[in-house]
């Protein structure tokens, strides 16, 4: 214990003490939210500006954003500002941890104290076991993580409580004091943790939400100068929960839906842009005949169904597309380039995206594309190009002739004689 | 009405404005001929749109998919086309069908339809038109449709005159048993053959009129063109020599038939042997003997023409005529036979007989007759496929005889065959429909051309009355038909309206059919609601989209024949038969497997590595074509290969039941477990005994059926399709230890008696 203080002693001119720790983790859908209240103290000898957070690798591996912020003014006037979380590297730090770095917006003078709300999601972290189950069976899964915070600092108190979707908890890693009430599970309040230290734990719990990952999304945005911004989306839609074993047994689905496939599920939601029109959902095989869309101010919803309800392992593909109007999303620039400011996320709701990949296509005579992508924290993309206005007029001026020239030739034809011998 | 009085008034101050400019009439002359052509390439132009725009019902009503069976195999190959060239699609062979045969996909199929839709798309791609194959694929058939109505236009022209053209080219625009297969979406041989079969007539018509190679090398490539895209080529081998035969007889041989008809047969014979399907059919065929046979008739007639030309005496002539006669007769029925017997010459096949004998097929081919467009055309349909061109089509022949060209023999015998076969066969009516719309149009025209020169004469003669008087009104009333007649011009009039009348009833008529019965692409089926809504059952595609998904891709599904091609289209996964029914010993195996007990279906579908079995059901929907419906052809065509399966058994006193008096066999059978497998725990109806069947209206017989073999994979929301799992072998070590001990002890028995050996 004593080499690692050292370790961060020597990278850090500071120390910072977490004097009191909460953490909350919601494990009630298939993505797991982690609430983090750090009050931070500054017992070093010098300015600190920045705070560290570690993660264990393999929950980095999983952790789809970082967010941090702290609270200014006091009481009814509390305002949350947003502070930059960045990955940094530590020569040593243990087992592989991976660390991330929150700027402080005014450095922490020695005795200060601050609190910093951290919000962070990691995904595929919850387990399915059993690995198989049948229709009438629900899902359980594992979750595993540490009752104690994993912290470079040394952390004077700290209390951890973990939410389940309900009260069927089959077993859990006690690590006293422990308690259980309904829904909750407390570990904590524990004192003096040493820098690092882990004790890890074991929730299996019950988890019928719907465990909905995109393997794969493909977007692909066509800008048309014309007032038309067209999104298409290839989705690959996969239940990752507990594979489903045996029978299907369309009887029982559709006569007892409350205890026969509680882990499947047939609907999401996608929350598109207001203004939103022509909606489409379809696969490789045609429409898809199952979809509601109810379009309002601030968002649109759609309702999709997929063919057939997803079971554990079960797949499915879909396209969904729609149009938006140009001007809600593009914009000029000072110096006259165009800019596409659009976002980058799915609009599935509660659904883990693998892979996504962005395409945007640019109105034939755009020059000098360049995108801005401000990674990992914002999550609007912009896309920067030239574009004269006249090089829209090109299509419908080749129409127009090819029209004319039509024209043309049966007025000649009409008024040429061709044959040989006149008759 | 007072015609007289108005005769003789209106006359006075309509005739002094026509009479007085007489110089300019000559411009004013050239001017209607103009203002003709104006109205005709305009009229041309809406016919064009309209039969194009009136086949889209489909894709307004649905959405722009694929219909029925064949359609998908057709947007199958195309999309393999488009993707891997032609000559990876010449020599395709395909897996994933007849498993474990697999099919020579280049070799079996006529490639003109997905040739012609790949060009399509390779030009609008060419022209940076981003269109999906699907689209382009969707709208061949209505775009060839479009191109039939200009075809049936020069048709009508060259057999008549333009104004048969025009109301030819209207009639088949909206024709419903022409559109029953060319709707968008319907993407099918049809679709683009009917257009090649009258371009080919017409263009052979059109070189026996002029007498020219040029057409007549046009209507080998038409021929050509008609061969690469639909097996009803043959219908053309045999009615042009028919043609030709009926023209030497009837003593109408002249220089120009000989130069179409050998023109026409030997390079469309030699274009259409590069289509592999076809081959050497052409020499070898029984059924393109005729059009040989026919080709040496018109050697000999030219030769003998010739001698006759040599000769320039009759009675050697004569002598000279008999003997040739005979010997060409003998040699070719000589050869005829020599050619039989040896098996060159292959006899006719099946399908060819069933198409002269409506009967045939019913005892000899089950597997023909099992399809419902293979049944004989009721009366209703052709009412409703024809509607008022029945009636049109009697008075064309009538006026077709009257004015007898070399041109009118041909469309008077298209038209009789192919109505002849049209009754043979429900799908054959759409060969008709050109036939019937073109006769019609005459008829049509000829009718309304006579009535308003009855109207114009009359006006005419009363205006030479008014201003010349009556010695011209009489030499006038000689060029009209009878001017004995009363109230000529009102009966003219009168019947005028009536014929009008009749053809909106049939514009009409043709509308209505289009959008309620011919747009439906039979894959989602549309339904009306308890509250007037719109209900759409898709379990098609979702089970075939589950099959996609959800299945191991290399997994081998069974089901009846019908949805073969469905599967590996949508499904994409390798199936036992399907709809290209080249094979019947195969679908005989999957016939019988469906009509066994399930240990027995088991070993079957263990031998042909079926995974899945998908089967249709239509008990809780009300859908009736499905599987259990279809099951008796199933029991007819593996009974037919297959002795052990016997139609009786599954019958009582020959009637076909699936409730409680059904017979055991039939409720023990592996395609009543199938469709029925727990159906008798559901309620369909309020106020009806659970395990209702709706399709039949019974109450199920056996409402407790157990699977030991196979398991339920996935049933759709309406249970149209149900998919089974087959399970795998039992584990050859789950035997009992009794099981062991007497096979320990029948081993140790034979050791012993090769002992005493």
């Amino acid at each position: 214990m004593e080499a690692i203080r050292r370790s961060i002693d020597l990278s850090y001119s500071f120390i910072v003490d977490l004097s009191m720790d909460q953490i909350r983790i919601d494990l009630t859908s298939s993505i797991v939210r982690v609430f983090l209240t750090l009050k931070v103290e500054n017992t070093g000898a010098s300015q600190a500006s920045d705070v560290l957070l570690a993660f264990p690798p393999t929950e980095a591996e999983h952790l789809a954003i970082v967010k941090a912020s702290t609270a200014e003014g006091k009481r009814k006037r509390k305002t949350y500002v947003p502070l930059s979380v960045n990955p940094t590297e530590l020569p040593d730090a243990p087992n592989g941890a991976r660390l991330f770095s929150i700027s402080l917006r005014n450095p922490l003078k020695t005795g200060e104290a601050a609190v910093l709300e951290v919000l962070y999601i990691v995904t595929h972290c919850l387990e399915p076991f059993p690995v198989e189950i049948s229709q009438s069976e629900t899902q359980f899964v594992y979750y595993h993580d540490s009752a104690t915070l994993l912290s470079p600092y040394h952390v004077m108190e700290q209390i951890t409580y973990i939410k389940t979707p309900n009260n069927k908890v089959e077993s859990y890693t006690r690590v006293d004091p422990t308690n259980r009430a309904g829904t909750e599970l407390r570990y904590g309040l524990y004192h003096d943790l040493p820098p690092y230290s882990y004790s890890p734990i074991i929730v299996h719990f019950e988890n019928n939400n719907p465990f909905a990952v995109v393997e794969e999304l493909v977007r692909e945005v066509e800008i048309s100068h014309w007032g038309n911004l067209q999104v298409r989306e290839h989705y690959k839609l996969k239940h990752a929960g507990a594979r489903h074993k045996g029978v299907f047994s369309r009887v029982e689905y559709q006569s007892r839906p409350s205890i026969s496939g509680v882990s499947s599920f047939k609907h999401l939601l996608a929350r598109l842009p207001p203004r939103v029109h022509s909606v489409y959902y379809r696969d490789e095989i045609g429409n898809i005949s199952s979809s509601h869309l109810r379009l309002g101010s601030q968002k649109s919803e759609l309702e999709i169904e997929p063919r057939y309800p997803l079971f554990g392992g079960w797949k499915a593909t879909f396209v969904i597309g729609y149009g938006l109007p140009l001007q809600d999303f593009l914009f000029e620039s000072p110096d006259g380039r165009h800019y596409l400011n659009f976002s980058f996320g799915c609009p599935l709701l509660e659904t883990v995206v693998d892979e996504l990949t962005i395409k945007v296509v640019l109105p034939e005579g755009s020059k000098n594309p360049s995108s801005a992508v401000p990674f990992p924290v914002n999550q609007q993309l912009e896309v920067y190009y030239d574009f004269s206005p006249i090089s829209m007029l090109a299509e419908p001026l080749m129409l127009v002739s090819a029209v004319f020239l039509f024209f043309i030739a049966c007025i000649a034809y009409l008024h040429i004689d061709l044959s040989i011998r006149k008759s | 009405m007072g015609v007289k009085a108005e005769n003789g008034v209106k006359p006075t101050t309509l005739a002094s404005p026509s009479s007085s400019p007489f110089p300019s009439l000559k411009t004013l002359k050239l001017k209607t001929k103009q203002r003709e052509l104006l109205i005709r390439v305009s009229a041309l132009a809406f016919i064009y749109v309209l039969a194009f725009a009136v086949r889209l019902f489909s894709v307004l009503r649905y959405e722009s998919m694929i219909h029925e069976f064949d359609p998908y195999f057709n947007y199958r190959t195309t999309l393999f086309l488009t993707n891997n060239g032609f000559y990876e699609f010449w020599n395709w062979f395909d897996a994933e069908s007849w498993y474990p045969l697999g099919r020579i996909i280049g070799g079996t199929l006529f490639p003109g339809l997905m040739v012609t839709a790949a060009l399509i798309y390779r030009a609008l791609r060419f022209l940076t038109f981003a269109v999906h194959i699907r689209e382009v694929c969707v709208l061949t058939a209505p775009f060839f449709a479009s191109n039939t109505t200009l075809v049936a236009y020069f048709f009508g022209k060259e057999i008549w005159d333009a104004g048969a053209g025009l109301a030819a080219a209207a009639l088949i625009a909206i024709c419903p048993g022409y559109i029953s297969r060319s709707v968008a979406g319907s993407y099918d041989n049809e679709g683009v053959a009917i257009f090649a079969l009258l371009l080919t007539f017409y263009l052979f018509v059109k070189a026996v009129n002029t007498g020219s190679l040029a057409w007549g090398l046009a209507s080998a490539f038409g021929y050509f063109y008609m061969v690469s895209a639909w097996g009803g080529y043959v219908f053309i081998i045999n009615l042009v020599p028919l043609y030709v035969l009926v023209l030497l007889i009837t003593g109408r041989y002249s220089m120009r038939l000989y130069v179409a008809y050998n023109c026409m047969y030997i390079l469309g014979m030699l274009l259409a042997m590069q289509i592999r399907f076809v081959g050497f059919q052409h020499v070898q065929s029984g059924e393109h003997m005729a059009a040989l046979g026919v080709f040496f008739l018109m050697q000999v007639f030219y030769f003998v023409d010739w001698v006759k030309y040599i000769l320039n005496d009759p009675k050697l002539f004569h002598s000279f005529l008999r003997i040739t006669l005979t010997s060409a007769i003998s040699v070719g029925v000589l050869a005829l036979g020599v050619g039989t017997a040896t098996g060159y010459i292959s006899p006719w096949t099946g399908r060819f007989y069933s198409l002269l004998d409506p009967t045939y097929a019913k005892d000899h081919i089950p597997i023909i007759a099992s399809v419902s467009e293979h049944q004989p055309t009721a009366w209703s349909s052709f009412m409703f496929d024809f509607h008022v061109l029945l009636f049109l089509f009697p008075a064309g022949l009538y006026f077709c005889f009257k004015r007898l060209s070399d041109a009118a023999i041909f469309i008077v015998m298209y038209g009789l065959t192919s109505m002849y076969f049209a009754g043979v066969m429900v799908r054959l009516i759409l060969v008709a429909a050109p036939a019937v719309c073109l006769i019609s149009s005459i008829g049509l025209s000829a009718t309304i051309k006579n009535l308003t020169t009855l109207i114009q004469t009359k006006s005419k003669a009363a205006q030479t009355f008014s201003s010349k008087g009556i010695s011209s009104l009489k030499a006038s009333a000689k060029a009209s038909f009878d001017q004995a007649l009363p109230f000529q011009q009102n009966v003219a009039i009168a019947l005028l309206v009536g014929a009008f009348y009749l053809l909106s009833r049939y514009a009409i008529h043709c509308i209505w059919v289009t959008s309620e019965a011919y747009s439906s692409p039979s894959i989602v089926l549309a339904a009306r609601s308890a509250h007037g809504g719109r209900v759409i059952f898709d379990d098609y595609r979702e089970a075939y989209f589950w099959i996609r998904q959800n299945t191991p891709s290399d997994a081998k599904v069974m089901s009846w024949w019908d949805y073969g091609y469905q599967i590996t289209a949508m499904g994409n996964r390798t199936v036992i038969v399907d709809n290209n029914t080249w094979n019947n010993t195969h679908i005989a195996t999957v016939g019988r497997a469906m009509s066994s007990y399930e240990d027995e279906a088991y070993e079957i579908m263990q031998s042909l590595d079926v995974d899945y079995v998908l089967v249709v059901f239509g008990g809780v929907t009300g859908y009736s074509s499905d599987d259990i419906n279809k099951f008796l052809w199933m029991v007819r065509i593996g009974g037919g290969v297959f002795p052990v399966i016997r139609e009786p058994d599954y019958l009582v006193n020959g009637e076909y039941r699936v409730d409680k008096g059904a017979a055991p066999k039939m409720l023990n059978c592996l395609m009543y477990k199938l469709s029925y497998y727990r159906f008798g725990e559901l309620t369909t109806e309020y106020g009806k005994p659970t395990g209702y069947d709706r399709a039949r209206g019974v109450e199920i017989g056996n409402k407790d059926i157990k699977l030991e073999y196979l398991e339920e994979a996935y049933t759709t929301s309406n249970w149209i399709i149900r998919i089974y799992k087959v399970k795998p072998p039992k584990n050859r070590c789950d035997i009992t230890f009794q099981d062991l001990v007497r096979i320990v002890s029948r081993d140790a028995k034979e050791v012993v008696h090769f002992a005493n050996l």
